[in-house]
């Protein structure tokens, strides 16, 4: 049977479908396994993720530190770098926007407090992807196994920070204090509140804007300057890329900061935005959230933006399925995102072939069609 | 010698003879599955389902041999999966391989909840249904010896059966890759696998034995960390062992005996961690307990700089083999 090359349209929308509905399909089955019916449970899952505006406030919430996260990973897959780091610099990204706020919440008005908090969440998260950006670029050392250490490395630094640095005196859980509230992002229901729009109350604040602000510079970035035509070269050929003048090892740190500062970003929704105060463990898994979302979306931001409300509403909805059927565990959520990745970006080549051969009944009787005028 | 600081010693050595089977374990099967040319980071994944599976078989059963079968099966079918994706699909293999640890990371303890409602543990196991402490035959007599007897009865004797298991791999290791047909061809694969084609042996096949011995491996050492070192399952508790064996057989130049040894001396620190909780150090004061849990990890990237960068991998190590037409 004759293979037709995919028209875009397939590659873009259709099997990024099809490998999401493979994943679901494995989930549906352990679901099934479990003794739990899965169609009920997608149902939950989708009318708590969409089914009131609450619930799809926490959707574009989760959404937010998705397309960070998601970002961050693909940036760098754009030059072909693998940062599984991004867990760890969005922890120490939330720790510098929690520096400059504890710092400065009772000083400074919120306009200076916002770009201040920004620029630190960039640099702290910058500065966590530098070691093993550097030793990628110049030591050859595997940045798949150096970020994933500096993730460790992270978790371990904001417990002692946590427990000796940031505690409340006389508290026992460790936290910092709480912002002061001039501190505080705007949420999106206060903000609305304010033109007379009755939203039910949500997590979800001004840094959702900011994320997309961040897409379309990633889109910029990468596409229509120079530097983003260096990353993309060194992707595609390293020895290309030399030949062409570009340093490979400048690029890569290049990359590397930048997929830090966008992955530390995640720390002005969670820090500024939700939680305002510094806390442990709340990047709870969005950085590798990032790998799946950085997969399905291609790498291209408005993928990323997409396949961040479709996690965004795998997250919000596990919540609900929890609550709903307590058999089901949260971790039902993380196994899906696994299988996602392995459908869209470890087999991302298993369906192409069957559906290249289904194009190509279609298109058969036009192509020989066309062949007299050829000749 | 202070008698006290022999002890000390003497129980540190003790501790890293344990603290290193998992790592020596995953480290042989990252060596198998890398000498053929397919890059493993599930190997964190994998010691973790062997993990899970053995203490709940073991726990469900009551019999540790059963749950170690159920976790090699388990494993085995895991790098089955990832062969299907990096050497049947030609995908990318770090990305298969974290996709790998993601889903284990996330079915462990949906399971684990959906199965016996501990928040994700599995239940406490009785002596019966672990791998106990083994007593090498002698120690009585041996012992009595001063400080060959200590090493001997303290360090090498009382030990589960899993332990000497390890150190058996390596040994098994070395005689298969470099004393056997089958370890000539498989380094061959992972160095030129258009060679082994050419010469009309499956490079799919060789791939995936390698891969499946490496399931076998680190089902061994997942059981090991939950039904002989532990006593139960407990959610993420493989805590990166597998990314630091994978360091391990970096720093060992993808060679059995001298990844063993760099298994030692992150069991060695980590064991060392472990003790040095709490002391006070003159001059430093006490080391914060963080600082000590984060050493394994600052290390492994700290050697990686030093010596990996000069370390040279398989060359058709992590690249898919497609045939040319």
């Amino acid at each position: 049977m004759r293979r037709q090359p995919l028209p875009a349209w397939a590659d873009i929308i259709l099997i990024p479908i099809i490998n999401i509905t493979l994943a679901l399909l494995v989930a549906g089955v352990v679901i099934a396994l479990i003794g739990e019916n899965p169609f009920k449970a997608f149902a939950v899952m989708f009318q708590g993720a969409f089914g009131y505006a609450e619930g799809i406030g926490y959707t574009l919430y989760y959404a937010t530190n998705f397309i960070f996260t998601g970002l961050a990973v693909a940036i760098a897959f754009h030059a072909m770098l693998f940062n599984i780091g991004g867990e760890g610099q969005a922890y120490i990204g939330g720790l510098g926007v929690a520096l400059v706020l504890l710092t400065f919440d009772h000083v400074l008005p919120f306009w200076i407090l916002l770009p201040l908090a920004i620029a630190a969440a960039m640099l702290f998260g910058a500065a966590w992807a530098a070691i093993p950006a550097y030793l990628q670029a110049y030591r050859g050392s595997h940045i798949v196994i150096t970020t994933i250490m500096f993730n460790f490395i992270a978790s371990n630094l904001m417990v002692y920070l946590l427990v000796n640095v940031f505690i409340v005196p006389g508290s026992m859980s460790p936290e910092s204090r709480v912002f002061d509230q001039t501190a505080w992002l705007p949420t999106v229901h206060d903000f609305l509140a304010r033109f007379g729009i009755d939203v039910a109350a949500s997590p979800l604040n001004l840094s959702f804007v900011i994320a997309l602000i961040a897409g379309v510079f990633v889109w910029l970035f990468v596409w229509h300057t120079r530097w983003g035509y260096a990353i993309r070269t060194v992707g595609f050929s390293e020895p290309a890329a030399e030949y062409a003048g570009i340093s490979a090892k400048k690029i890569i740190m290049l990359t590397m900061l930048i997929s830090g500062a966008l992955a530390g970003m995640a720390g002005i929704n969670e820090i500024m935005g939700v939680q305002h105060k510094l806390l442990l463990d709340f990047v709870a898994g969005y950085g590798f959230t990032g790998i799946a979302v950085a997969l399905m979306g291609r790498n291209h931001p408005l993928g990323i933006v997409l396949s961040s409300i479709l996690f965004g509403a795998l997250y919000q909805g596990g919540a609900d399925l929890t609550f709903e059927m307590p058999n089901i565990s949260r971790e039902m959520v993380t196994a899906i995102q696994g299988f996602i990745i392995l459908f869209s970006g470890a087999l991302t080549y298993m369906s192409r072939p069957w559906l290249e051969r289904l194009f190509g009944l279609f298109v058969r009787e036009k192509s020989t069609e066309e062949v007299p005028h050829g000749r | 010698m202070d008698a006290n600081i022999t002890t000390e010693i003497i129980s540190t050595l003790s501790a890293t003879m344990r603290v290193s089977t998992p790592l020596i374990l995953a480290a042989m099967a990252g060596i198998f599955s890398e000498r053929s040319g397919i890059v493993d980071i599930s190997l964190e994944g994998k010691l973790l389902a062997g993990a899970f599976i053995s203490a709940a078989v073991a726990a469900v059963t009551g019999s540790a041999w059963l749950g170690l079968g159920a976790a090699i099966v388990v494993t085995m079918l895991l790098s089955l999966l990832h062969g299907f994706a990096s050497i049947t699909h030609n995908g990318d293999q770090v990305v298969s391989g974290v996709a790998i640890n993601i889903i284990v990371s996330g079915m462990t303890v949906v399971l684990g909840i959906a199965w016996f409602h501990q928040s994700g543990q599995t239940p406490s196991l009785p002596n019966t249904a672990r791998f106990m402490p083994l007593h090498l035959p002698g120690s009585e007599t041996i012992g009595s010896i001063p400080i060959l007897g200590d090493i001997y009865t303290k360090i090498l004797s009382g030990h589960n059966l899993l332990v000497y298991v390890a150190f058996l791999s390596v040994a098994l290791t070395w005689w298969v890759l470099f004393k056997t047909r089958f370890g000539l061809r498989l380094r061959a694969v992972g160095e030129n696998p258009k060679a082994v084609d050419t010469a009309g042996i499956s490079v799919a096949w060789l791939r995936y034995r390698a891969v499946l011995i490496a399931g076998i491996l680190t089902g061994i050492g997942g059981t090991y960390i939950s039904i002989a070192q532990n006593a139960s399952f407990i959610r993420e508790m493989s805590a990166g062992q597998g990314y630091i064996a994978l360091a391990a057989m970096i720093f060992g130049k993808w060679k059995p005996v001298p990844a063993m040894f760099a298994s030692l001396m992150f069991g060695f620190l980590d064991a060392l961690s472990i003790r040095l909780q709490g002391v006070e150090i003159a001059g430093i004061g006490q080391i914060p307990v963080q600082a000590i849990q984060a050493l394994p990890y600052i290390l492994t990237v700290a050697i990686l700089a030093s010596f990996a960068g000069r370390a040279i991998a398989p060359k058709a190590d992590g690249v898919p083999y497609v045939k040319e037409r």
